[in-house]
């Protein structure tokens, strides 16, 4: 007689009166595959933990993206935020749907032109820009987003020694009535610090204002505060107009639109929560057009938009380690992958589903990591069904921000696959080895030998 | 021996009755197996054996399982106090 399959013995108490606010079950079938390459296969070929990414999802999201911002405004230009995901494959396939780059440091910089965008396709943001980089960027006729007055006085010197008159944009923060203000970055608009800065560059006459960039925050569950921030940057464009007579070539909203994660303590899921592509596309769009633009001269509309663009194509496979049982009588499993390569659980709840055949059966757990450390926690509560050492489990939404924000510490990170649109596996980035961490370390001659 | 109290029903399906405290609770299939064996008077040895002659389990693997079960069993008074 063939043996049933085991699942690990629970008993659940039935509760009466007020349903469970964080509702019952949520997995109902097993996430056996992505993109028919079946999930066992992937952790068999590339070990576990692993990320994979779907190239096919990066496609459907654009898409949807370009569409719900191309059929309302005429003029729309994608570029691939580095910070993201800056994996080079990854970002290829941006640049191969049509993405300029979008980076906030001179590595992100070095990395998209060794990616092989033109300098004039590479939008330099961010706070830390060094001379050198600076210098870089002027000579490939880069578009240099001032964030500060320091960096406008480098950029003034540099253009005198080198006589290169760089395109330029400032950052612009500013109230849209969303909290917190992002008013670290760039020059404010309400209280004249804006129009300080476009003066010095337009009378300076050494550089060309070409655009205006702002980024209002992260993760914004308000399409709105994108419509204030586009009138206000529209009105400045019109203002810079009348008043020097040139024109605003671009407006780049930046990023910051929500992806379908489940922040922590939300009630709905992110599905039910965050906005479409449509409804900022609206908001955007309507507001720029209505600000008084000449139908021909209407700015290029530059959208940064980096987490709701490759969050759900990005999936974490891991293995469960050990079951436990707390203190306090909660069951505890400890999961092959933590904090350190999902630094995303500190934000979200995480969707899990597990990737065999379970019963319906569920009980309440929390997800712990592998780490040595208690803050290790990838899921504070999750209702899963029971699952033993070596079962395997389907993270989602993770493409974002984790495989750039991931740690060394204490384990090592974990190879990256991309299935590609038919389906096949490639390897974009190896499993971490000693060696990888060794050779950076450098060994003082005294230190070599010791007697234990 | 640990044993079940004798007035716990268990139905065919896996649902739980304490009449004494009116608390009602529900097993997955080998929960229910199990409890019905000791609902039968089965021994630990010969629970553990029968299980996992029915189940695709190790003996470690079920081990760890039966004993925090008994654990969560006794935590709900679902056992007798000897």
């Amino acid at each position: 007689m063939e043996k049933q399959r085991y699942e690990r013995p629970i008993i659940r108490r039935l509760n009466t009166g007020v349903m469970n606010k964080f509702g019952t079950k949520t997995e109902y079938e097993p996430v056996t595959h992505i993109d028919d390459c079946a999930v066992k296969d992937l952790l068999a070929d590339y070990g576990s933990p692993l990320f994979v990414i779907s190239e096919k999802k990066i496609h459907e999201t654009y898409q949807e993206a370009k569409r719900a911002f191309t059929t309302r405004y005429p003029k729309v230009q994608f570029a691939w935020s580095y910070k993201t995901n800056y994996i080079s494959a990854v970002c290829n396939v941006y640049h191969q749907l049509g993405s300029w780059a979008e980076v906030v440091s001179g590595f992100e910089y070095q990395k998209a032109l060794k990616n092989g965008v033109p300098g004039s396709k590479i939008i330099f943001n961010g706070p830390d820009k060094t001379v050198d980089e600076l210098k870089l960027a002027m000579e490939n006729k880069s578009l240099i987003h001032i964030d500060h007055l320091d960096e406008l006085y480098t950029l003034t010197e540099l253009c005198e020694e080198t006589g290169i008159r760089p395109k330029v944009a400032i950052r612009i923060n500013m109230d849209t009535g969303i909290y917190p203000m992002w008013d670290r970055f760039g020059f404010n608009y309400e209280n004249g610090q804006a129009w300080d800065a476009i003066n010095k560059i337009v009378l300076s006459d050494r550089m060309d204002l070409v655009g205006l960039h702002c980024h209002i925050g992260t993760f914004m569950l308000t399409a709105n505060a994108y419509g204030v921030a586009a009138t206000k940057l529209s009105e400045l464009a019109l203002s810079i107009q009348s008043k020097y007579g040139k024109k605003i070539q671009y407006i780049d909203m930046g990023g910051g639109f929500a992806s379908k994660n489940t922040l922590k303590g939300s009630f709905l899921s992110g599905y039910d929560t965050s906005p479409s592509f449509d409804d900022y596309a609206e908001a955007i769009s309507t507001s720029i057009m209505n600000a008084g633009f000449v139908e021909d001269e209407l700015p290029l509309l530059i959208l940064e938009t980096g987490r709701a663009m490759i969050d759900e194509a990005g999936y974490l496979l891991g293995s469960v380690i050990s079951n436990k049982r707390l203190s306090d009588g909660r069951k505890a499993t400890i999961m092959d992958f933590g904090v350190n390569i999902m630094f995303t659980s500190f934000w979200y709840d995480h969707k899990i589903s597990p990737a065999q055949e379970f019963s319906h059966h569920t009980e309440d757990t929390v997800m712990y990591g592998p780490l040595c450390m208690n803050i290790d926690v990838v899921r504070e509560n999750a209702t899963l069904p029971p699952m033993k050492r070596g079962d395997q489990v389907v993270v989602h939404t993770v493409g974002a921000y984790n495989m750039t924000q991931w740690m060394q510490f204490i384990a090592l990170r974990p190879a990256v696959v991309m299935i590609d649109l038919q389906g096949k596996p490639h390897l974009i980035r190896k499993r971490e080895e000693l060696t990888n961490i060794d050779q950076q370390e450098q060994m003082p001659d005294y230190l070599k030998e010791f007697k234990l | 021996m640990i044993s079940l109290k004798k007035n716990i029903a268990v139905s065919e399906s896996g649902f739980v009755f304490n009449p004494t405290t009116g608390d009602s609770f529900s097993l997955n299939g080998v929960g229910t197996d199990i409890l019905k064996l000791m609902k039968d008077g089965k021994s630990e040895a010969e629970i553990k054996s029968t299980v996992r002659t029915w189940y695709d389990v190790d003996q470690d693997t079920f081990d760890k399982d039966y004993y925090d079960f008994l654990k969560m069993l006794g935590q709900y008074k679902l056992l007798d106090a000897e």
